[in-house]
């Protein structure tokens, strides 16, 4: 049933997998950074608006970031004075390449259920047969 | 060639997977409900997995429950069902985890095939995210644990 189920398989059929500690990996073993990453995910934010979220220094969220912007998890852009951060390419790749994989699973499911669906049409239609007798 | 299965997120919240079947709806809804059906496609082969039990008490407010094999101890998926209309709609909650989504299933008929419908509603946006991020970066909730080291092992053989 879960549907939940089917989001852990595929966590580890992705790991398992690649099962590389790259540096989105990194960059994302820190609390604050994943939630900067959340906090994106809902609007785009400036640095300064990041760090009085975060409660932290400008520059302790600078160097956050850096780190998020390397690995491709976030872009930013700087305009007047103003550094605008926003969710990068790489997050984007990620959440498709996630649903690709999902899609596979679901599809390997029902395709398991087409033969069931074929075996049961087949009874009935044997059953229909038995009864006009 | 296997009719088509596809995967939306339609919104923030919901995850959505559609697929035509070859079939009226009075059969499709079937293999759903019956566990002894539902046990022979919702683990495909392909998933390493071993379903120890499946036990459905398909009515609203009726549980479910899926054992799976794990390691050390077997991991159990359950919830209840919130809703269930004969051969259009299903509706049961994911309980095992506290940010478990509804799942709700559609069946609808048109000529000699059923178009399935299924609908995962998150509690939140973060969760949804969250699940798909620790999905591309190995980094699991706890509660995950289980399951995953026991995929680890079935999926590295």
């Amino acid at each position: 049933m879960p549907d939940t189920g089917v989001l852990k398989l595929n966590h580890m059929v992705q790991y398992s997998v690649s099962n590389r500690f790259d540096s989105s990996f990194a960059a994302l073993s820190d609390a604050t950074r994943r939630g900067v990453l959340e906090q994106l995910g809902r609007a785009d934010a400036s640095i300064t608006d990041l760090a009085a979220k975060f409660r932290m220094t400008l520059t302790g969220m600078k160097k956050h970031v850096g780190v998020l912007e390397q690995a491709g998890l976030v872009t930013t852009a700087k305009v007047g004075r103003v550094r605008t951060c926003r969710l990068g390419p790489r997050q984007l790749e990620e959440e498709a390449a996630w649903i690709e994989r999902y899609r596979q699973l679901w599809a390997a499911r029902f395709d398991e259920l087409d033969k069931v669906i074929e075996d049961l049409k087949r009874q009935e239609k044997a059953a229909g047969r038995r009864k006009r007798k | 060639m296997n009719n088509q299965t596809t995967v939306e997120r339609k919104s923030a919240r919901e995850l959505v997977v559609t697929r035509i079947f070859n079939g009226p709806a009075r059969i499709v809804f079937e293999a759903w409900i019956r566990p002894e059906l539902f046990k022979r496609w919702w683990v495909p082969g392909s998933f390493g997995l071993t379903l120890l039990s499946c036990e459905m008490d398909v009515r609203v407010g009726g549980g479910y429950r899926l054992v799976f094999a794990g390691n050390p101890e077997p991991i159990a998926f359950f919830g209840k069902y919130l809703e269930v209309t004969p051969h259009s709609r299903l509706s049961w909650s994911n309980d095992e985890s506290p940010d478990g989504a509804i799942t709700t299933v559609t069946f609808e008929e048109n000529g000699d095939t059923t178009r399935v419908v299924v609908t995962d509603l998150y509690p939140s946006k973060e969760v949804l995210d969250a699940a798909i991020a620790s999905g591309s970066t190995g980094a699991f909730p706890e509660q995950f644990l289980q399951l995953d080291e026991l995929l680890a092992t079935e999926l590295v053989r």
